[in-house]
C-alpha cells in the first residue's frame, strides 16, 4: 500500500485534511470528558485520606501529564522543521505550544486547589508544583521567543532551538528540582498492584485520552489558521471558499 | 584543521575581547556594583536578625549573581553584530564553536570572576563562617561559567530583537535552575555538615555537559540569528 | 570556479529573484546591478553562506559550499555595508584582529604598511573613533591588502571614498584579477578597470 505521505506535508494539502480531521477529535473528546468526568464526580467512592478534594485529580493529573507530554511532542516537530526544513512541522509546533502551556497552567491551578485542603496551603514548594512552574516558563520563552521575531521562517528555527535545549534541560531540571525537595506523596498511579479503585482508574484514563483528543482538536485547528496567515499571498489561499465568503 | 590553530584562535578571540573590555572599563564596573547592590538590598527588605541572613546568605548570594550574569549577557555578540564584526567570525575558516567558546570564556573573565572574587566579601556582610565562604566561591567559580554558556544560547537567539533583555532573562532563567539549586544547596551542606562532594560534583557534570554542547548550539543559534 | 544555478531567494514573503544563474572563473569581475530593494545586498549575503536560499545551489570548484564551509570561507573575503571595526581600537589592532580572525598572522610591519598604501600614514595607532567615515572605510578596506582570499565579495566598497581612494581600490581589483582572483561587487558608481572585461548582472 502507497500512500504518498509527503504529499500531506505540504500546507496547501494538509489545510483540508485537517478540516476534515477536527471532528474526529473534537467530538470524542467532549464524550469522553462527559464519561470521564460523570465516573470521577459520582461513581468513584470517596477516598479514604482525602475525602471529596481528591476527585480534583480527574482534571489535575491528565493535565500535568500531557503539559509535560507536548512539550516534548512540540520539541519533536520543531525539531524535524529545524533538520528537514519542513514548514508543517514547525508550523505544528507552533500551533501546540499555547495547548501545552494551558495546561501547565491548568495543572499548577487545580495543584493550588488540592494543595489547600491537602496541606493547607495554596501553594506549597514541592518537586512537582516546581517543575510545572518552570516548565510554563520553558513554555513561555518558546511562545515569546516566536512572537518577537518577525520573519517567520527565523522565528521557527530560533524557537526550534529553544525547544530542543529545553528538552534536554526538562529532565535535568526535574532531577534538581526533586533533589531539592521531595516533599510530594509518591506516584498514585501505579501499574502493578492497584492502590486506587478501578471505577478512580477508569475516570483518570478517560479523562486524559478527552485531553488528548482535545489537545489535537486544537493544534488542527490553529495550525489551520497558521497556515492561512503564512500562505496568504499564494493563489490556494485566494481560492478557497472560507476566504471568498 | 590542527589543534595549534584551534588555540591560536581560542587565543585571539579571547584576547581581543578582554581588550575591548579593558578599553570600556565602565561595562565590567556596572555588573560588580549591581551584584553589590542587590545582595545589599535583601537585609534591608527582610530585616537585620543574623539568624535568617545566615540561612539565606547562599541562596541571595546565587540569584544576585544570576541576575548580575544576565545583565551583561546581552552585550556578548550584540556589539559585533551590530558592527558587523559577527558576519567576519562566521566567515572564518575555522569552526565558529571554537570562536564562541573563546567568547564565552572571555565573557566569564569579564562578568563570572569578578562575581566569585566579591562574594566573599559580601558573605561577611551575612556573617557565613569560613567553610562556607570557601564552598561558596567553589561553587560559584564552577558554576559562573555555565552561566555565561547558558546565556551565550539566549544571547545569540535573541540578537538584534526589540526588547531583547527582558526576553534573554525569559529564556535562559529556567534553564539556570540546576546550577541555582546545586550551587546553593552545596553551601547549605557545608553549613549543616554534610558532605559538599555530590552538589559540587553535580555542578562539575553541569559543567562539562555545557562545555561539550553549548559552543556549538550558540553557533548553530548565531547563524540562524543572521539570517 | 563560483557556480550559481538556479538561485532562489526571498525576504519574508516578498520573493526578491529566482533562477538566478551566474559563474565566474579565475580573473573574472562581475558588478550586481539593479535598483534599490531588488536584492543585491540579499545575493552577496547568500554567496557567503549568511542566507539560506528557498532554491538552487551554489558551487566551489563544483562542491557545494555549504558542505565545504570553512575550506570554502578559506578562499573568501567579504565586505558588507558594515566595516566590522572596533572604535575602541585601534587601526592597526584591527586590522591584525580581523586578519587574525580569518587566519592570517600578520606582524606589525605588514599591518603598517598596509595601512599606509591605504592612504592612514601617521593614524595606524590612532582609535577608529577619531577617524572619519572615509578613514575608517579605507581601515576595513585595508583587508584586501593583507590576505590571500581569491574570491573578493564586495557590497558597495565604494561607499563614503574619495576620489584617491576609488582610484586605488580600482587598482587594487586590477592586481587581483591580474592574480587570477575573481571580484564580485555592487556599486552605484562607475567603475571602470582598464583592460578587464566588466560583466553585468542585472537584478530587476
Amino acid at each position: 500500500m502507497a500512500i504518498n505521505w509527503f504529499k500531506y506535508s505540504a500546507p496547501s494539502t494538509f489545510y483540508g485534511l485537517a478540516g476534515k480531521m477536527i471532528p474526529w477529535f473534537a467530538i470524542p473528546s467532549v464524550v469522553l470528558f462527559a464519561v470521564g468526568l460523570y465516573i470521577g464526580f459520582f461513581v468513584a467512592p470517596v477516598d479514604a485520606v482525602q475525602g471529596e478534594a481528591y476527585r480534583i485529580i480527574f482534571i489535575h493529573v491528565p493535565a500535568s501529564i500531557l503539559s509535560m507530554f507536548l512539550y516534548l511532542v512540540m520539541a519533536g516537530y520543531a525539531a524535524l522543521g529545524l533538520i528537514f526544513n519542513t514548514r508543517l512541522s514547525s508550523m505544528m509546533a507552533t500551533a501546540l505550544a499555547p495547548t501545552g502551556a494551558m495546561f501547565a497552567f491548568i495543572s499548577l491551578w487545580t495543584g493550588a486547589l488540592w494543595g489547600k485542603p491537602m496541606w493547607g496551603a495554596w501553594w506549597v514548594w514541592d518537586a512537582r508544583l516546581t517543575s510545572e512552574l518552570i516548565l510554563l516558563f520553558l513554555y513561555f520563552g518558546f511562545i515569546a521567543l516566536h512572537a518577537s521575531i518577525d520573519d517567520p521562517r527565523r522565528a521557527d528555527r530560533a524557537a526550534a532551538l529553544l525547544a530542543i535545549v529545553g528538552s534536554v534541560n526538562v529532565p535535568i531540571i526535574y532531577f534538581s528540582v526533586k533533589w531539592w525537595n521531595t516533599l510530594h506523596q509518591g506516584s498514585t498511579i501505579k501499574f502493578t498492584g492497584t492502590s486506587m479503585h478501578v471505577a478512580m482508574q477508569e475516570a483518570m484514563f478517560i479523562t486524559l485520552l478527552a485531553c488528548w483528543f482535545y489537545a489535537v482538536a486544537m493544534a488542527l485547528i490553529r495550525v489551520r489558521s497558521i497556515i492561512l496567515e503564512r500562505e496568504r499571498n499564494n493563489l490556494w489561499v485566494s481560492e478557497l471558499k472560507e476566504v471568498n465568503s | 584543521m590542527n589543534q595549534l590553530s584551534i588555540f591560536k584562535l581560542l587565543n585571539l578571540v579571547i584576547r581581543r575581547d578582554l581588550l575591548l573590555a579593558m578599553r570600556r572599563r565602565a561595562d565590567v564596573l556596572t555588573i560588580l556594583v549591581f551584584f553589590v547592590l542587590v545582595v545589599s538590598l535583601f537585609p534591608l527588605g527582610v530585616g537585620p536578625e543574623m539568624d535568617m541572613l545566615r540561612k539565606m546568605a547562599a541562596g541571595v548570594l546565587w540569584v544576585a549573581a544570576l541576575l548580575a550574569s544576565m545583565l551583561s549577557l546581552g552585550r556578548l555578540f550584540s556589539a559585533d553584530y551590530l558592527d558587523g564584526t559577527l558576519e567576519q567570525m562566521m566567515l572564518a575558516p575555522q569552526s565558529l564553536s571554537v570562536l564562541v567558546l573563546g567568547k564565552m570564556i572571555a565573557h566569564w573573565f569579564v562578568s563570572g570572576l569578578p562575581l566569585v572574587l566579591m562574594a566573599p566579601v559580601l558573605g561577611l556582610q551575612f556573617d557565613m563562617s569560613v567553610p562556607a565562604l570557601l564552598v561558596l566561591m567553589l561553587s560559584l567559580l564552577l558554576g559562573t561559567p555555565i552561566l555565561s554558556m547558558l546565556g551565550a544560547i539566549g544571547a545569540a537567539l535573541t540578537l538584534g530583537l526589540r526588547g531583547g533583555g527582558v526576553l534573554l532573562s525569559l529564556l535562559v532563567l529556567p534553564l539556570c535552575i540546576p546550577v541555582l539549586i546545586f550551587g546553593s544547596g552545596a553551601v547549605e551542606a557545608v553549613t549543616s555538615g554534610l558532605s559538599v562532594v555530590s552538589n559540587l560534583s553535580l555542578i562539575g557534570a553541569l559543567f562539562v555537559l555545557c562545555l561539550v554542547f553549548t559552543p556549538w548550539v550558540t553557533a548553530q543559534a548565531l547563524r540562524i540569528s543572521m539570517e | 570556479m563560483l557556480e550559481v544555478s538556479n538561485l532562489a531567494c526571498s525576504r519574508g514573503d516578498h520573493r526578491l529573484f529566482s533562477g538566478l544563474n551566474l559563474a565566474l572563473l579565475p580573473g573574472q569581475i562581475m558588478q550586481v546591478q539593479g535598483e534599490n530593494g531588488k536584492g543585491k545586498t540579499s545575493l552577496l549575503r547568500t554567496l557567503c553562506g549568511f542566507l539560506l536560499p528557498d532554491e538552487g545551489k551554489i558551487t566551489w570548484c563544483g562542491e557545494d559550499v555549504r558542505e565545504l564551509r570553512e575550506n570554502y570561507f578559506a578562499n573568501l573575503l567579504y565586505l558588507g555595508h558594515h566595516n566590522a571595526i572596533k572604535d575602541e581600537l585601534s587601526a592597526l589592532e584591527n586590522l591584525q584582529i580581523s586578519s587574525g580572525l580569518s587566519g592570517i598572522t600578520l606582524d606589525e610591519k605588514s599591518a603598517v604598511s598596509a595601512l599606509r598604501r591605504m592612504g592612514l600614514k601617521g593614524r595606524e595607532r590612532l582609535p577608529t573613533k577619531v577617524l572619519s567615515q572615509g578613514q575608517r572605510r579605507r581601515v576595513a578596506l585595508a583587508r584586501l591588502l593583507v590576505g590571500d582570499a581569491k574570491l573578493w565579495v564586495l557590497d558597495e566598497p565604494l561607499t563614503a571614498l574619495d576620489v584617491g581612494a576609488v582610484a586605488l581600490i580600482r587598482e587594487l581589483m586590477a592586481e587581483h584579477l591580474a592574480k587570477q582572483g575573481m571580484v564580485i561587487y555592487t556599486t552605484h558608481q562607475p567603475l571602470v578597470i582598464e583592460g578587464v572585461e566588466m560583466r553585468r548582472l542585472s537584478l530587476s
